[in-house]
């Protein structure tokens, strides 16, 4: 068993944290587990994106070409990387960020409003928690009480207080993409969908 | 009938002769540190750094503990020993080619780190080892292999006065300069060499004596002539006497030369920081 | 044992205060300062002594001194700090010192990049400095051998009297990955020859420079000496999947990593392909060559112009190819320098050329075997023509 995974956004968004919640994670699970930080020429411009490789056995190549998890939080990132995922495989992307899909019918889209999900809450900053819990949602290799000790573990001592709002984000991710089934779904799909979340998430302020 | 000693070698050189060329000040210099070393009894718990140059094989003479590094390291290599042992004795015995060409950045680093070394720096204003080259404390005029027609100014800038500028470094704890030129320069070089060691005894930090000295051979000059060349020329450069002392030491002797402004006083005791401020 | 997930920066860290190492002297360069940082942060809370040099050139100098003294001690820094280094070294090397050297390598030459490179392979495993000496060099592929691999630094240093150098490079540095922690040691036996003052005992001398032209001369057979006993003792190689290859990669560091993920899927599709994986890239591992002499071909994959190249033709140049009379296995080089990083595509195309360069060969060379055979009445049977049939 193998899963690697690439996420790529913009830096700020949480990108490495996310991605050593997940590595952290799959380790606690009892994997082998490898995390690579944008390293090289790719680290320049603003981007951030990180790998991670979970492995039932020792990790071969760190690096990751052929995702079969990709989470993507800008539109160059999904330019970049979504033609690269395994068929088969899995992209989750912030569709409020976002206003293309991969195009791809060999994969798993999921468009999710993170962002305004995460706003929603009032907490911004944890868009990428927001996208890890969607990520729980729909692939069941990682369970829950792993990530969440995950995040305990990858949060800093001196923001131990963001742990409890992390967690409030990882499971909003978890009930939006129970709540909106998107399996499947292709191109055009997927923008009707993500236009709809927005309205899902523009009510949902609204009520509040 | 028994002989009664008046004079032997201090009990840390060995009885290896000197190899230094006829007149030159390192001997007198070895013994100083000898002497100094013996009369605090600190023999057995001393570690000496040496340069390359002349004295390169000073470990044949210091019947002591050697580590001999690289060119113009010797304060970066005594750092290390005296970090690892902080409750020994460090020195390093190095020339003005080592100390002050091509180690000055390790020289002045190890100074301004405060670190509580004692530095022997034989400075006779040339390279010995290597045959009479300009040493950035030739003095203008003087004549060397690579500018046979004396140092200008114009062209490689005046000679670098090392005590003085490491003297303005806050967390040096002593610096002084004497000659080895005449008995009574001797007598003064020999309290300073044994107060380099103390304040480091003492927990001061840095202690450097630079010792002005004679190099007959390259200088061309008979060894006496050479001893006078060094108090009429180089004294006038560099001024005898103590620079810096730790302000609880004992009353300085009245300096020899034209003693310039001492900076003693400012040593230890300059890191302040209020109230965490600074965390 | 301690299971945790570490930067492979990091793990060198914490391994070197567990084995043991009490002073550490480090300048910034990146990609190695999570290791300086690391240093900073925990050596002090560990009892020793965290100092920032001046500069590279003084730094190896306060390891010679502080290993002088008969502590365990390290320093780090990345290539172009590495390269102001190298004086130190052939003193350390000269003076018989032990110390531990981390170059996690960046792109050059020059000030270069922090672009992930390998090209330093030359100036560790080939000396660097000046004289007739060498540093013992191990290569680490992931952040456990960060970790495993400093442990037997120190304990190899230690044990030859000689500096040691972990070779690793920007990608495992900064890579997290499970590790299981050594467990703390202690300094390691005491060193009777170490300058500490000779209270009791006969003065200790560590000297570089020898006294006599035949002191000299005498140095370096002693070293010499020492090198062989080392190479005797001491290589190191990972062998994958060997036992029946036809085909061997050869390579290091993270670029072995990359070579592994290409063995599985060339194995996958029935090509008889192994991994020669050097740990010790000095001493280089002989022996795990001479152990597959059915080999028929190398391609050696780096991040660098070919470098190790030089040591895998010299080391098969004697051995003879499984299938061609009196030839030596044959070696292609994938690989560049300046930030160039391998993929296991790549790997697995260049190994398909590989076998198919070497499948023309044969037929060629068998088709001249035969001839040479006819000719030498008959005393060699042409088994060339069975083995294609």
């Amino acid at each position: 068993m193998k899963r690697e995974y690439k996420i790529a956004g913009f830096g700020g968004q949480g990108i490495l944290f996310l991605g050593q919640v997940l590595a952290y994670a799959g380790m606690q699970s009892g994997l082998e587990s490898c995390w690579i930080p944008s390293y090289g020429p790719e680290m320049r411009g603003g981007t951030a994106n990180c790998q991670v490789v979970l492995s039932d056995r020792r990790v071969r190549s760190p690096l990751v070409y052929n995702p079969d998890v990709a989470l993507i939080f800008n539109k160059p990132s999904l330019e970049r990387f979504s033609p690269d995922v395994k068929p088969g495989g899995i992209v989750v992307l912030v569709s409020d960020l976002i206003d293309t899909s991969p195009g791809r019918s060999d994969i798993a889209v999921y468009a999710v409003p993170a962002k305004s999900l995460a706003d929603a809450a009032g907490e911004p900053a944890t868009l990428n928690m927001v996208v890890a819990g969607a990520l729980l949602a729909v692939d069941p290799l990682l369970r829950r009480e792993d990530v969440e000790a995950a995040i305990w573990k990858v949060t800093p001592p001196h923001r131990q207080r963001m742990v409890a709002v992390n967690l409030r984000a990882l499971d909003q991710g978890v009930d939006w993409v129970r709540a909106h089934p998107a399996e499947g779904t292709t191109g055009a799909e997927n923008a009707a969908n993500a236009a709809g979340a927005v309205g899902v998430v523009g009510m949902a302020k609204g009520a509040r | 009938m028994t002989d009664k000693v008046v004079f032997r070698k201090p009990q840390c050189l060995t009885d290896k002769a000197f190899l230094y060329c006829p007149g030159c000040s390192h001997g007198i210099a070895h013994r100083l540190v000898a002497e100094a070393i013996d009369e605090l009894g600190i023999r057995g718990r001393t570690v000496c750094v040496s340069s390359i140059g002349c004295s390169v094989r000073c470990w044949r003479n210091f019947d002591l503990d050697v580590v001999q590094g690289a060119h113009g390291r010797g304060l970066a290599v005594a750092t290390g020993l005296k970090r690892a042992l902080p409750d020994k004795v460090v020195f390093t015995y190095q020339g003005d080619g080592d100390l002050a060409a091509i180690g000055m950045a390790e020289t002045v680093h190890a100074a301004a780190r405060g670190e509580a070394i004692t530095v022997i720096f034989v400075n006779n204003a040339v390279f010995g080892a290597t045959g009479g080259q300009m040493a950035p404390t030739t003095l203008v005029g003087q004549k060397t292999t690579t500018y046979p027609k004396g140092r200008d100014p114009g062209h490689v800038g005046m000679p670098i006065k090392v005590s003085e500028m490491l003297a303005q470094l806050p967390a040096t704890a002593y610096i002084a300069r004497e000659a080895l030129s005449s008995p009574k320069h001797v007598l003064a070089a020999k309290k300073a060499v044994r107060r380099a060691f103390e304040v480091q005894l003492a927990g001061g930090g840095f202690a450097m004596v630079e010792l002005l000295a004679a190099c007959p051979i390259n200088l061309k000059l008979p060894p006496v002539d050479a001893l006078k060349w060094v108090e009429e020329n180089m004294v006038r450069y560099y001024p005898l006497g103590e620079l810096k002392s730790p302000p609880a030491a004992p009353p300085a002797r009245a300096a020899g030369g034209t003693g310039v402004g001492a900076t003693g006083g400012e040593g230890a005791g300059g890191r302040t920081c209020a109230g965490g401020g600074c965390q | 044992m301690e299971r945790t997930f570490m930067k492979g920066n990091e793990a060198i860290g914490e391994a070197a205060i567990r084995a043991g190492c009490r002073l550490y002297f480090g300048y910034p360069i990146t990609p190695q300062n999570e290791l300086l940082e690391y240093m900073a942060a925990h050596l002090p809370e560990a009892g020793g002594v965290f100092l920032q040099s001046e500069s590279e050139l003084a730094g190896i100098s306060m390891l010679y001194g502080a290993v002088a003294a008969g502590k365990r001690a390290m320093i780090s820094s990345s290539s172009p700090g590495i390269s102001l280094m190298q004086e130190g070294l052939s003193f350390l090397a000269s003076a018989e010192l032990p110390g531990v050297i981390v170059n996690i390598t960046r792109g050059g030459p020059g000030l270069g990049r922090i672009t992930p490179a390998q090209s330093d392979y030359l100036q560790a495993t080939k000396g660097g400095g000046h004289g007739d000496y060498n540093l013992i060099v191990l290569a680490p592929s992931s952040v456990q051998e960060m970790a495993d691999l400093t442990t037997l630094a120190f304990e190899l240093a230690d044990k030859y009297r000689n500096p040691a150098m972990l070779l690793g490079d920007g990608i495992i540095g900064q890579m997290m990955e499970t590790v299981t922690l050594p467990p703390a040691m202690d300094q390691g036996e005491s060193k009777p020859w170490a300058a500490t003052g000779c209270e009791g005992r006969e003065r200790n001398l560590i000297l570089s420079a020898p006294y006599t032209d035949q002191e000299l001369m005498e140095l370096n057979m002693r070293l010499q000496a020492k090198y062989a006993r080392i190479k005797a003792a001491e290589q190191r190689a990972e062998c994958e999947q060997m036992e029946d290859a036809e085909y061997g990669i050869v390579a290091f560091g993270i670029s072995a990593r990359l070579a592994l993920a290409a063995v599985d899927d060339l194995r996958a599709d029935g090509v008889k392909v192994g991994l020669i994986r050097p740990i010790t890239l000095w001493p280089f591992p002989e022996n795990a060559f001479r152990a597959y002499p059915k080999v028929r071909g190398y391609l050696v994959v780096e991040m660098n112009e070919g470098q190790m190249v030089q040591d895998v033709r010299l080391t098969v140049s004697d051995m003879v190819n499984g299938r061609v009379p009196g030839a030596a296995p044959t070696i292609r080089f994938l690989g560049h320098g300046g930030g160039y990083v391998p993929t296991a595509t790549e790997i697995r195309e260049r190994v398909m050329e590989l076998a198919r360069l070497l499948r023309e060969a044969v037929g060629a060379s068998e088709a001249v075997g035969a001839v040479r055979t006819a000719s030498a009445s008959g005393s060699v049977p042409a088994e060339g023509g069975r083995r294609t049939a």
